[in-house]
């Protein structure tokens, strides 16, 4: 007698993702998970970059509303997620960012008025200062994932030790781009962590109709890489999971982080999320700040106390105003930028096309 | 000097380039041990191993997502797409990031990166390997597109693209790939990108073509030598394109015509009218004609001729320009 197709069967793979949390929402912290580098000084510094990010992220949504500034997408509610990942890169290494990662633009002190400028529609705010190592803002969705392959792969060739940190966010998964990058980083093993901001809504499209995954980390499975789920509310949990993460990189082996957070704001300032995400589910997870979270570790700590917090707010309120007004400042741009940065050398037609600009 | 066809010249230029050059890189599908399905990277891969020659995975989008990432960083990547009618899954990464990040960091990142693709029809392939689509690239601010006619061109504007700062799509008339060979210098050159080459000079018609058509342009120029002297101009850059040769030309002989591969409708022989109108109407004796592939798909092997422009078609132009 055969055996049956059962019998014959065998199971040649197992998975798990495992899932990182170490600072809940009320502020309760598993001190022997926490990274030894998040000292008290350190823990106020990134308190402060967060704060600083959700200020900012309002300050730039009243301009907006005041016609300063354009279209842009707010960052609030992933100031975790963002600062968590960013700050664990060395100097050397690099941000590539989604639209929607002022909070890391911020911790690799990138200008706040030039991120003013880029959102009222001056390019001269993506005219990247040299040293904060970011790439510019991408726009179309997961397109980012193949240049942050390509460029941590051209380390790897130079035998340097940079590594490279590429964020995008849950609906990016669902886009070829996305795969093909992954695939290529499993592939040529490059020094590169993508973090995945699944921050449960791709405008309108909620993240269980994104993908039938039960997470998204174990896409990693399929392309070779580590995968990890971490609460991207969690500051403390993220900086683990990238510092590990980097050192992986640093070694040929590329991880896959998704960051499990929430967009507190709408897609961008366009949108009205109130169209489609109920107010419960709004109010759910602003129980679950990862900012409060953070205060609430400090006072239990003593680290922190109101007379802190309001220096620091009344700080940060002078470092935005003078960012805005430094914007303010800044002369108009050349209408011959158009033309004098689409070629190293001019195209022959752009003499005539010049001429017309100015009429 | 050796005798090459446009193969060998092609990989004539990545060899010279490759070992003069560390930064430059190639990479694409079968473009390492196999040498190419046309067998334009054979033996660099024996040459210049695993980290200059790159055999990727099947994926368009990533070769030229990562050929972005690469050129940010430093390097010079050379990127193969097999066939032009591939190229698509890739035209995201192209239009939307390889020809933008100079622009979108105003100087602060560049894509020096060349794809170079198999182009345009004539080899009885299997459909989606015959495309013609120049114009899309040409009509996409931040590119350069480079289309050579011949072995000796293919070789110097391969390097000429390679050394370029801005990226450049390399088309490769598969055609003329075997077709010809001609004296090609074994030594390193560049010919310059928009420039265009006056193949022979005439006084009574301007015949302008790029890519496999150069050839069907040149018979059809011997066939009416008799009656009329032609001015056959290879265009080898459309874009930048020379407009400068083409007008100098048509002010001479007062009449043109176009041959293009491509579908009429939206073509760059079009783009070429309007600029002979702007700039020549006056001199202009009769209306520019074109003669182009239909607007169609391109047929399969059987029909594949009776689509592609041929001498007669273009002796025909000449005549009826000749009439006015």
């Amino acid at each position: 007698m055969p055996q049956s197709v059962i019998e014959l069967q065998k199971t040649i793979q197992k998975f798990q993702i495992e899932y990182l949390q170490i600072l809940d929402e009320h502020g309760s912290c598993d001190e022997k998970l926490k990274p030894k580098e998040l000292t008290s000084p350190v823990i106020k510094k990134l308190y402060r970059l967060m704060v600083l990010s959700r200020m900012f992220d309002e300050k730039m949504l009243s301009l907006q509303r005041q016609g300063r500034l354009f279209t842009f997408a707010q960052s609030k509610g992933q100031e975790a997620a963002d600062i968590g990942s960013t700050w664990p890169l060395e100097k050397d290494d690099w941000m590539v960012p989604y639209f929607r990662n002022w909070p890391s633009y911020i911790t690799r002190g990138y200008p706040l008025h030039m991120l003013l400028q880029y959102n009222a529609g001056d390019e001269r705010g993506m005219q990247l200062p040299k040293g904060t190592n970011c790439f510019p803002v991408c726009i179309p969705v997961a397109t980012q994932v193949p240049h942050a392959v390509g460029f941590a792969w051209a380390a790897k060739l130079k035998k340097e030790k940079t590594a490279v940190l590429c964020y995008l966010g849950d609906g990016a998964t669902s886009e070829g781009a996305c795969h093909e990058g992954m695939n290529f980083a499993g592939v040529f093993k490059v020094p590169v962590v993508f973090v995945c901001e699944n921050n449960q809504w791709a405008i309108s499209v909620p993240r269980s109709k994104q993908t039938a995954s039960e997470t998204i980390a174990q896409k990693a499975i399929a392309y070779g890489i580590e995968g990890i789920q971490v609460d991207g509310n969690d500051l403390f949990a993220m900086v683990r999971a990238t510092k590990e993460a980097l050192a992986k990189a640093r070694k040929g082996i590329p991880t896959l982080i998704e960051a499990f957070t929430y967009r507190l704001g709408d897609h961008t300032t366009s949108d009205d999320a109130k169209k489609y995400r109920s107010d419960a589910e709004l109010e759910h997870w602003k129980k679950r700040d990862p900012i409060t979270r953070i205060r609430l570790y400090m006072e239990k700590k003593k680290l922190w106390d109101k007379q802190q917090e309001g220096k620091m707010y009344a700080d940060i309120q002078k470092e935005i105003e003078e960012a805005v007004a430094l914007f303010e400042s800044q002369p108009k741009p050349d209408p011959n930028d158009i033309f004098d940065y689409m070629y190293a050398k001019p195209l022959p037609e752009y003499e005539e096309q010049r001429t017309q600009v100015h009429k | 000097m050796t005798l090459m066809t446009m193969v060998q010249a092609l990989n004539s230029a990545l060899k010279l380039e490759l070992k003069f050059d560390k930064k430059v890189i190639i990479l694409g599908e079968d473009v390492g041990k196999d040498g190419g399905v046309f067998r334009v990277t054979d033996n660099l891969w024996k040459e210049f191993g695993d980290n200059r020659v790159i055999d990727t995975p099947l994926s368009e989008a990533a070769i030229v997502g990562t050929a972005i990432g690469l050129a940010i960083n430093g390097f010079k990547p050379v990127a193969e797409i097999q066939f032009d009618g591939f190229i698509y899954p890739g035209f995201d990464q192209l239009i939307c990031h390889a020809a933008r990040f100079r622009n979108r960091t105003r100087g602060r990142m560049t894509c020096p990166l060349v794809l170079r693709a198999p182009y345009s029809a004539g080899i009885r392939a299997l459909e989606h390997h015959s495309e013609s689509m120049e114009a899309i690239y040409a009509h996409t601010p931040g590119l350069k597109v480079v289309i050579p006619a011949t072995p000796y061109d293919a070789k110097g504007l391969l390097a000429a693209s390679i050394q370029d700062p801005d990226p450049v799509i390399f088309l490769e008339p598969k055609r003329v790939y075997r077709a010809i060979k001609e004296e090609v210098p074994d030594s390193r050159y560049t010919i310059p990108l928009g420039k265009a080459n006056i193949i022979q000079s005439g006084e009574n018609v301007t015949l302008i073509s790029w890519g496999s058509m150069l050839h069907v342009a040149k018979q059809a120029a011997q066939q009416v030598a008799d009656s009329c002297s032609v001015e056959v101009i290879d265009l080898r850059t459309i874009k930048p394109m020379d407009t400068e040769t083409i007008l100098a030309s048509v002010k001479k002989t007062g009449r043109c015509v176009i041959v293009q591969e491509a579908p009429m409708s939206g073509g760059l022989a079009s783009e070429i009218i309007a600029r002979i109108n702007e700039k020549a109407l006056s001199s202009l004796q009769a209306p520019v004609i074109r003669v182009t592939g239909f607007d169609t798909v391109v047929p399969l092997g059987k029909l594949e001729d009776f689509y592609l422009p041929n001498s007669q078609r273009v002796v025909d132009a000449i005549v009826k320009v000749m009439s006015f």
